[in-house]
């Protein structure tokens, strides 16, 4: 190691020469920290998307490694939000990757006291042989006048409003076509 | 007014400070002082669910005064039309319209008709939701020969024009009156008066934002109408800078009303068909009426394909498009209605709750539990584990005693969901904005998106059925089900491009509803959205940096409808088409061209003249004159009084809330006497005069958000970084009221109402100012609701205090305000909460009958509205 790197690794010579007088910027990096770099410059790419709380709109940039996402940002691009993100917005990286994710099926038998994992597959056949018991049980074709409803009142539903539009779509279609009118929303509250 | 928009929308709130840093006043009238008022020019302390009066003491200083627009308002409001000789008014009835059943608590609507267009009365015993206006979508019920031309009288002085009507039914909301009803001292009132009309008119123009501060109210729906007047008066709707805003509450709200998943509507606010509607026929028959003006006259192009979208090749001229595919409403099926019925028992079985935790988050949490545990089968879809999936365990009806697991039969699938970035598509945000998001990483496990999940469903029901030979099952074996699909869901570019329209002679998009064709040839799942993929291109995907981009940033997102950033900007123009000043400009007709042009996509007919007169007998599109800019409504005009379309009258009037501590100071009405009550043994109200006994529960009670925590606290609650920032459940009491009832800061105290009580910590501040009311001083508290029994901040469930009652034309529950008792210390815990809520309601004296003594007009209490609704015939 010659003298001038001798030098220049440490802080207190770099504090007195360089631009950093007080020794809050580069003189009291280490080789460490000088090789760090932000999560967001070493992302393999960036997914465009939407802050999913309030109605606002802010725009968000994903930052995706490995798969995973390792961030998440306010786009200054965006007319609406300037790149700015709230606490709950700021948080949201916390809200996709937390270990409060659930991750498999559960299931409560009647009468249970506990819940059991159940095999997703299974669970949709469970659930679809259910829809269709409690729209038999609720069928009604007429009303007491005769007129006709073709409706069953023996399922229903209540989504949130982080449903996208082509998933209320989906659902809207689909309970209609089963004749399920009692499929509300976030909305009316 | 009713909106925390600083700490509730607060990314939004920064265009506010733009504004006030260019010279705009910020008034901020709202009962707490918050972060909001901290930043406005000026805060101004109202009484909860008194806004009616503080608005109508506006409408009335405008009118006494001669403040208003008047070139607009005779040109583009229906202040010049004359109304029937048979309306009477609040003035005259004592609080009531004219119309009013009280054995039915609903309102005949045929006397509120304009003059020259008589309705037919509807007199008897309809049941109020039979005639309600749901049953019109957003067009309202029409008017009969709206386009042929209305009585009216363009000086504005008839006696029975719109214009003079309106003049003497706000003529008592005086300063004093509102001094008296609001707690609003006369000097702060006039300033508010003096500001919002000295910035309104050709030069200047002025906001009004809202959220649901106003809406969740028995008059909710009038409320906005009120501030509607007050706009459309000074003419600031349709231009730059004015307008009034609806500060909706969560990503894709606005969306899921467009797209809804609600009861009582269509996609594209089509009306859902109801026991009247035989055929299609009758139904658009309804939808358009018979010579109306404005674009529902081509709701046949927007509901046949809408029929195709749904049923595809099924769905023929022949078979009037399955049009009997679909159920028929006949009543409010609204979400508290169906959770009422789930406690009653058999009548509904299961249960979706997707991406929804109504255990906190809807009103009357205790009867949303037990609603729940009393399902065959109930399907929870969330990010991650919800009080309304585990109630089964940890509902607080297991400490009374009221739940007991081993005997809760109902069967609980918990499914976990895909989150905003592990799918694509779009959210609708609260200004009409489409945005689309990419999918940045796949979801893990079973995690899986509601189009995967619903998609899904739809192909195992199918199956099941195939071949099946009822009748009834045709609509499922018929819908069309088959979208492109990106790994093993449907794609939802390819959703969202059947929701935009595809003509099906060429294949491709449509480019906007005027292109969608009622004979079968085109498909569209949403008419206002269609033109989102526009020329096969996922418009709401564009993100145009605003750094290359002018000020109305046409090219990020997409806003319905076409992309329209003002609504009814027609009205940012004169009648004859020039801009009302420079400073002001939007649209204006360009004559050299012979077109409307501006900066933003023109609310109009682009080739219309501003003179153009329609030709007698034309209809719909056609029948819109020139200069009627407000083109969706059946006589192009604003309404400031709104002749049919609301179920709680024609002219928003001051009601009192459902509970509250005062009389009604202008009419013997107390409340609205329309309001949707049900009157039940575990839905109770504290009682309000004239009923005795409101003393038992003195304070009014209002809840709103914090900016750290969503709702009811899925999103939040379980992440470390929002939990540590807002750890605890609280209440906020003045330093008058903690004198009164012994509260200490930060000590323990409880509030309680005629439902239930619940802990939280006492907060002592001025934001929570008394108020000087008709000579008492009524004090007001405030909590935050996003707490439950789970995740990593624990408390009591806040909406458990709210009762069920509901505005009659939208049955959104209010839950922005009712009365309550605040104690220090903790709550009793188990059983001896139930005896400890139940001892209260002995003391105030409360019945199933209270509160649901509607009507009190005229000194006249009438029958009380309890369940089962099985009333006997008067006598």
């Amino acid at each position: 190691m010659g003298v001038k790197r001798w030098l220049d690794a440490w802080p207190v010579f770099r504090q007195l020469t360089g631009t950093d007088p007080l020794g809050r910027g580069k003189a009291a990096q280490s080789a460490r920290s000088a090789g760090l770099g932000s999560r967001t410059e070493s992302a393999d790419r960036v997914a465009g998307s939407v802050c999913p709380y309030c109605a606002v709109g802010c725009a968000q940039r994903v930052f995706v490694k490995d798969e995973k996402v390792v961030q998440i940002e306010g786009d200054p691009a965006s007319p609406i939000s300037r790149g700015r993100l709230c606490p709950k917005g700021s948080a949201s990286k916390q809200l996709v990757t937390g270990p409060q994710r659930e991750q498999r099926v559960l299931y409560r038998p009647p009468y249970g006291t506990a819940w059991q994992e159940l095999d997703l597959d299974t669970a949709m056949d469970m659930v679809a042989d259910r829809v269709l018991d409690a729209r038999r049980k609720g069928w009604q074709d007429t009303d007491e006048d005769g007129k006709v409803l073709r409706r069953t009142m023996g399922l229903a539903s209540l989504g949130g409003a982080t449903l996208d539009n082509e998933e209320n779509y989906l659902i809207k279609k689909l309970f209609t076509a089963l004749g399920a009118l009692q499929i509300e929303n976030q909305a009316r509250i | 007014m009713g909106s925390n928009m600083a700490e509730a929308h607060p990314v939004g709130f920064q265009w506010v400070m733009e504004a006030k840093a260019r010279g705009a006043k910020v008034f901020h009238i709202d009962p707490r002082f918050t972060r909001t008022s901290a930043h406005a020019d000026q805060h101004v302390t109202i009484r909860a669910g008194t806004d009616i009066a503080f608005l109508g003491g506006v409408i009335n200083h405008i009118l006494t005064h001669d403040l208003d627009f008047r070139e607009y308002v005779t040109a583009y409001t229906n202040a010049p039309y004359l109304l029937s000789e048979r309306y009477q008014d609040t003035e005259d009835l004592d609080g009531l319209f004219s119309g009013y059943d009280p054995y039915t608590a609903a309102y005949d609507a045929s006397s509120w008709s304009y003059a020259s267009v008589p309705m037919e009365e509807q007199p008897g015993r309809l049941l109020k939701e039979v005639s309600a206006p749901y049953q019109h979508g957003a067009g309202g019920p029409f008017i009969e020969g709206a386009a042929g031309g209305i009585e009216s009288d363009p000086t504005l002085e008839h006696p029975r024009c719109v214009f003079q009507v309106l003049k003497r039914h706000f003529s008592r909301y005086t300063p004093e009156m509102v001094e008296r009803i609001c707690g609003v001292p006369q000097e702060l009132f006039q300033e508010v008066c003096r500001a919002w009309t000295e910035n309104s008119g050709r030069e200047r123009t002025t906001a009004l934002v809202y959220s649901v501060g106003w809406t969740q109210h028995s008059v909710g729906a009038q409320f906005i109408r009120a501030g509607s007047i007050v706009q459309l008066l000074l003419g600031n709707i349709g231009r730059p800078g004015g307008g009034i805003f609806a500060l909706r509450g969560h990503a894709s709200i606005q969306g899921s009303t467009d797209v809804p998943t609600l009861f009582n509507l269509l996609p594209g606010y089509l009306p859902m068909p109801d026991v009247t509607h035989e055929d299609l026929t009758t139904y658009l028959d309804g939808v358009r009426g018979r010579g109306q003006k404005g674009f529902w006259g081509a709701a046949d192009a927007y509901m046949v394909s809408l029929l195709k979208e749904y049923w595809g090749d099924a769905a023929t001229a022949e078979n009037d498009y399955c049009f009997d595919y679909l159920p028929r409403i006949n009543g409010d099926h609204g979400t508290y209605r169906t959770v009422m019925d789930m406690v009653d028992g058999g009548k509904v079985f299961g249960y979706f709750l997707l991406g929804q935790n109504p255990a906190v988050g809807s009103a009357h949490g205790r009867l949303q539990r037990l609603g729940m545990a009393n399902l065959d089968w109930l399907v929870v879809r969330d990010l991650a584990m919800i009080e309304s999936a585990t109630f089964w365990k940890d509902a607080p009806e297991i400490e009374t005693g009221e739940i007991v697991t081993e005997r809760c039969r109902t069967e609980v699938f918990f499914f976990p969901a895909a989150s905003h970035v592990e799918k694509a598509g779009t959210f609708t945000q609260t200004q009409r904005m489409l945005q689309w998001r990419d999918k940045a990483v796949e979801p893990s496990g079973d995690q899986r998106s509601e189009l995967w999940f619903f998609h899904q469903l739809g192909v195992r029901l199918k199956e099941r059925l195939a071949g099946s030979a009822d009748e009834r099952d045709r609509p499922l074996l018929d819908l069309a089900w088959d979208y492109e699909t990106e790994g093993d869901e449907p794609s939802p570019s390819d959703v969202l491009r059947h929701i935009n329209g595809i003509d099906l002679r060429t294949g491709r998009t449509v480019d906007g509803y005027l292109d969608l064709k009622a004979d079968g040839s085109t498909v569209c799942g949403c008419w206002i959205y269609s033109g989102v993929y526009a020329n096969e291109t996922n418009q709401s995907r564009r993100r145009t940096s605003r750094f290359e981009t002018g000020p109305y940033d046409a090219e990020w997102g997409w806003t319905w409808p076409l992309n329209r950033r003002v609504l009814y900007n027609r009205a940012s123009a004169d009648p004859q088409g020039r801009p009302w000043s420079e400073r002001k400009k939007l649209v204006w007709w360009d004559a050299e061209a012979g077109e409307w042009t501006g900066r933003d996509t023109p609310d109009f007919e682009k080739h219309k003249p501003p003179d153009y007169k329609a030709p007698a007998g034309a209809s719909g599109i056609e029948a819109l004159d020139g200069d009627d800019a407000f083109i969706m409504m059946r006589d192009g005009k604003g309404w400031l009084f709104a002749p049919a379309g609301l179920a709680d009258g024609p002219l928003p009037t001051h009601y009192e809330p459902h509970e509250s501590p005062m009389r009604n100071l202008l009419y013997g009405q107390q409340g609205n006497p329309v309001r949707k009550v049900y009157g039940r043994p575990d839905n109770p109200s504290n009682p309000a005069p004239p009923e005795a006994h409101s003393e038992v529960f003195p304070y009014v009670f209002t809840a709103a958000r914090l900016t750290e925590h969503h709702t009811a606290g899925a999103m939040s609650r379980q992440l470390p970084y929002l939990a540590e920032l807002q750890p605890e459940l609280f209440v906020e009491v003045s330093p008058e009221l903690a004198a009164e009832r012994g509260l200490r800061h930060l000590d323990w105290a409880h509030v309680v109402t005629s439902r239930t009580a619940v802990d939280a910590r006492v907060v002592v501040t001025d934001r929570m100012a008394p108020l000087r009311v008709d000579g008492r001083v009524v004090h007001q508290v405030w909590m935050p609701y996003h707490w439950g029994p789970t995740g990593l901040t624990k408390g009591d469930v806040v909406n458990d205090l709210i009762g069920v009652v509901a505005d009659p034309n939208v049955f959104i529950q209010e839950s922005k305000v009712l009365t309550c008792d605040v104690r220090p210390g903790r709550r009793p815990r188990g059983p001896a909460l139930l005896e400890y809520v139940a001892d209260y309601r002995r003391r105030a004296g409360i019945t199933t009958e209270t509160g649901t003594r509607i009507a009190t007009a005229g000194g006249h209490i009438e029958r009380a509205h309890i369940e089962p609704d099985r009333p006997e015939e008067p006598s």
